[in-house]
């Protein structure tokens, strides 16, 4: 175990934590940041995706101790009043159906958006193809991303 | 019309004004008991003005958590923003608490207008008499009651005890609103209730549960279903870093319940997988299942005569007199439901002996009658709290994880919570069953199918079909075409089954709708002319409303320009009908070829499943269903010695955003009572997609995934 200091959501987070401890238990069951969400646990669905330094990564297969130094952004810091122009987009779209793989679409969005502000369909596919959906919102997915896109306020 | 709801109407001692719509019978609990009021719904209005539904029934992404304020709203006539949910637990003074089957919208069209309109009711006798005017001479607009002639108007809220002393409607005299037509609210795009919270992270689902001193389980079963636990080294697993608990659940034979196993237990779910990476076990394994020895069987039964469930006609006769006959065998493997959030659940044991639950479960009351069974602890002693589930389609009917956790709790006497890994959950899963179709069609000299001869190879065991692999005998073109015949033969199979979206309906309407094109292009006709003509004679009973089914068919045909828009090349249209769950779903593809390259571009659907109440939630289910659907044919689990060969999306790689098409829904409204959408825009498009493909690249898909034909999406 070894002591670790994690930029979260603009906070700092002091933890204990053994080597190969992936960032996502390391959120959910020391820091209960639960907006993170587990699903395949190799880095293929995308459903825990947190930004690290703005970068969408796969928070289910990058260890924690790896983080120091690291700005890390959760669901839950994106902007926790929905004001952000993709919690907005997904909101007026209604994208979510069981909304449990979410939170690594929003965060892939808003990603994309900060780089890209008017993405193209190739582009909306490109960068949220690593982000699994059993639920098929995908369609809406393209449009919320659209509507944020138009509706704007990513800086 | 007579209806057999009953409604109580009293003020509670917050000055709230309670609703409750329910119905006679033997409670649960007291089934030896005469008839007891249940509860289906209760619908609160405040003294603050806002109105609070306590709803029954998980959600699990279907949308009844929005749906259902919506029609109280409409009825009461209050502003929608007035009108919250609150998730009742599982509680015996409830009726059916399951998510499953499309029926909580059916189920629950009644009763919530009933609770809206008699509430209404009682707020405009109220405020009529305090004016002394009369009833019909006061309307109501957003929580206020109004009286034009004198100006008068008095909030729901200021009313609320002189309505609780008002002559309670009888719900049979109440006027329903039914027709679209009357909707204010009703069929306009309102977006999840829950959105906020799944936006912005905060706790919703099983797996967010947090409780103090809380442990994190993982439970380790045999590959091989049903499989004993030997031996296991769980003496060294328990000293290895974080773990506070390992042990072996000896468990039962239920396929469906407590499976043999070993459970860790650790400060942090990361500690108990870790740990579980250094567990050896020796298994008994009580079967060598494989999908290689089911396909020898399924030829072999092929040849055979089977069982017949239904013959009309005389089938010989009519193949022999037929002009043409046409013949194929249409195949599709076992699935997994892959939900996203992999099973999960929650549970504290305490020391009086009572055991309370956080289940992300569809039939909560399922089970805590299996935890009962298995642990001895009565119902009555068990709690179980709904949480948001994580995508359902029929896994979280079954109660396994529910027992699993239930077990640990009691072992370890802490809170505790157990986490599925992803291999636990897909090769663990209650598989929808695979099956063969032989199909022989024969065609009269006007291209009229006149008989179908149909030879089902299905699962069982003990000789009955198991869950999800039954086929009833009334399903279409039984009672569409003059001769007709079922057979069915059974293999015997050791794999768990259970309903997966639409059971028997999201697999089998693909062979029917795929078969039935091989028929029309064999007969000459136009696929759409084919349907339609064959949904036009009936024999017998219907199977399905042949109306309401051909409106679909047209609507989507029309939508999608079929016979009359030009199609550039290697581009073109496919499509199927169905009916399953009381809703009534065409899907017309549009496909672009690329040599066996695949782009599904476009879908356009009708739908009749009478008055759409939440155009949002009702377009979601199907744009989402289409695309699980087209998902679902590129995937299949196969089995070797007795386990799943599949674990993970990387061997059962879900549908990306870049594969999915576009949906473009059209809904048939009418004042029918309304069913569901969870499952029935599912079926027809696999079908509506593989015909496309046929006609963009002449190769006909008769094995599932599409791949097995050399097709990639």
């Amino acid at each position: 175990m070894s002591a670790v200091t994690l930029s979260i959501n603009g906070q700092s987070h002091t933890l204990d934590v053994g080597p190969d401890m992936p960032l996502l238990w390391a959120l959910r069951d020391k820091l209960n940041f639960t907006g993170t969400k587990y699903s395949c646990g190799i880095g293929v669905c995308g459903a825990c995706t947190v930004l690290v330094n703005g970068v969408p990564m796969r928070s289910c297969t990058i260890p924690t101790v790896s983080m120091a130094g690291a700005e890390i952004t959760t669901i839950e810091g994106l902007d926790p009043d929905g004001n952000h122009p993709v919690q907005k987009a997904w909101n007026a779209e209604d994208v979510p159906q069981c909304g449990y793989c979410q939170a690594g679409q929003v965060l892939t969005a808003a990603a994309l958006l900060e780089r890209n502000p008017e993405p193209t369909d190739e582009d909306i596919d490109a960068a949220m193809a690593g982000v699994l959906c059993r639920c098929g919102t995908y369609p809406r997915i393209r449009k919320a991303i659209k509507r944020a896109a138009r509706e704007g306020g990513v800086s | 019309m007579k209806r057999r709801s009953f409604l109580k109407i009293s003020l509670l001692t917050s000055g709230a004004l309670l609703v409750g719509v329910g119905c006679m019978r033997k409670s649960v609990d007291q089934p030896t008991a005469g008839d007891a009021w249940i509860a289906n719904l209760y619908v609160r209005i405040n003294p603050d003005g806002t109105v609070a539904i306590v709803s029954k029934n998980p959600e699990a992404g279907q949308g009844v958590k929005t749906a259902f304020p919506m029609v109280v709203a409409e009825c009461l006539d209050v502003d929608w923003n007035k009108v919250k949910v609150e998730q009742a637990p599982l509680d015996d003074r409830y009726g059916r608490q399951v998510v499953g089957g499309s029926r909580g919208t059916p189920d629950g069209w009644d009763d919530l207008r009933i609770a809206g309109t008699a509430a209404r009711q009682v707020l405009v006798a109220a405020a009529a008499a305090e004016w002394g005017v009369a009833e019909d001479e006061c309307t109501t607009a957003s929580g206020v009651v109004l009286h034009a002639a004198s100006s008068r108007e008095l909030a729901y809220e200021n009313l609320l005890e002189a309505a609780a002393g008002m002559p309670v409607p009888d719900p049979s005299d109440l006027k329903l609103k039914s027709r679209p037509e009357d909707f204010k609210l009703l069929g306009s795009f309102v977006p999840g209730v829950d959105n906020h919270k799944v936006l912005t992270g905060q706790p919703l689902f099983g797996c967010d549960v947090r409780l103090d001193g809380m442990l994190y389980a993982v439970f380790e079963k045999c590959p091989t279903f049903g499989g004993r636990v030997t031996s296991a080294n769980v003496d060294e697993i328990r000293n290895l870093p974080g773990v506070t608990h390992a042990f072996v659940v000896e468990g039962t034979d239920n396929l469906e319940g407590l499976m043999p196993g070993v459970a860790i237990v650790a400060e942090t779910w990361w500690d108990a997988q870790s740990a579980r990476r250094k567990l050896r076990v020796e298994w008994d394994k009580p079967h060598a299942d494989s999908t290689s020895d089911y396909k020898r069987q399924a030829t072999a039964l092929l040849e055979s005569d089977g069982d017949t469930m239904r013959h009309d006609g005389d089938i010989d006769a009519a193949m022999q007199s037929a002009n043409q006959v046409v013949e194929a065998t249409y195949y599709y493997p076992f699935v997994s439901h892959a939900n996203m959030e992999p099973q999960t659940c929650t549970a504290l044991y305490r020391d009086d002996g009572t055991l309370e639950l956080w289940a992300p479960s569809q039939n909560p009351r399922g089970g805590r009658q299996l935890i009962s069974q298995t642990l001895g602890i009565p119902e009555s002693d068990i709690h179980v709290n709904l949480e948001r589930i994580g995508g359902g389609f029929g896994r979280r009917l079954r109660h396994d994880f529910m027992v699993e956790v239930a077990w640990i709790a009691k072992e370890i006497g802490r809170p505790v919570q157990l986490q599925w890994t992803r291999e636990d959950d897909m090769r663990h899963d209650f598989y929808r069953p695979a099956a063969w179709h032989d199909f022989r069609a024969g065609i009269d000299s006007d291209g009229r199918m006149v008989a179908f001869d149909h030879h089902f190879v299905t699962f069982g065991r003990n000789g009955e079909p198991v869950s999800g692999a039954g086929l009833s005998p009334r399903h279409y073109p039984a009672g569409l075409v003059p001769n007709f015949r079922l057979r069915q033969s059974i293999i015997e199979t050791n794999v768990p089954t259970g309903p997966w979206r639409a059971p028997g309906h999201s697999a089998y309407c693909w062979a029917y709708q795929s078969f039935f094109d091989e028929v029309a292009l064999a007969a000459g006709r136009d696929q759409l002319e084919f349907r339609l003509d064959l949904l036009s004679h009936v024999y017998g009973e219907p199977p399905l409303d042949v109306e309401r089914t051909s409106g679909t068919l047209r609507v989507a045909a029309e939508k999608a320009g079929w016979g009359s828009r030009k199609l550039g090349p290697n581009r073109a249209m496919g499509m199927a009908f169905h009916f399953d769950h009381g809703g009534f779903v065409s899907h017309v593809a549009e496909v672009v070829a690329d040599g066996s390259s695949i782009k599904v571009e476009k879908v356009f659907s009708g739908v009749d499943i009478g008055p759409v109440i939440n155009m949002s939630g009702a377009k979601n289910q199907v744009e989402g269903a289409v695309v699980d659907a087209l998902s679902t044919a590129q995937l299949e689990i196969t089995f070797a010695d007795g386990a799943a060969q599949q674990g993970n999306f990387s061997d059962y790689p879900l549908l990306r955003i870049d594969q999915a098409p576009e949906v473009e829904v059209h809904f048939i409204q009418s004042d029918n009572s309304p069913s569901g959408l969870g499952e029935p825009p599912f079926a027809p498009a696999t079908p509506a997609i593989a015909n496309a493909i046929f006609a963009a690249t002449g190769t006909r898909i008769r094995e599932l995934p599409f791949r097995r034909a050399g097709i990639n999406i």
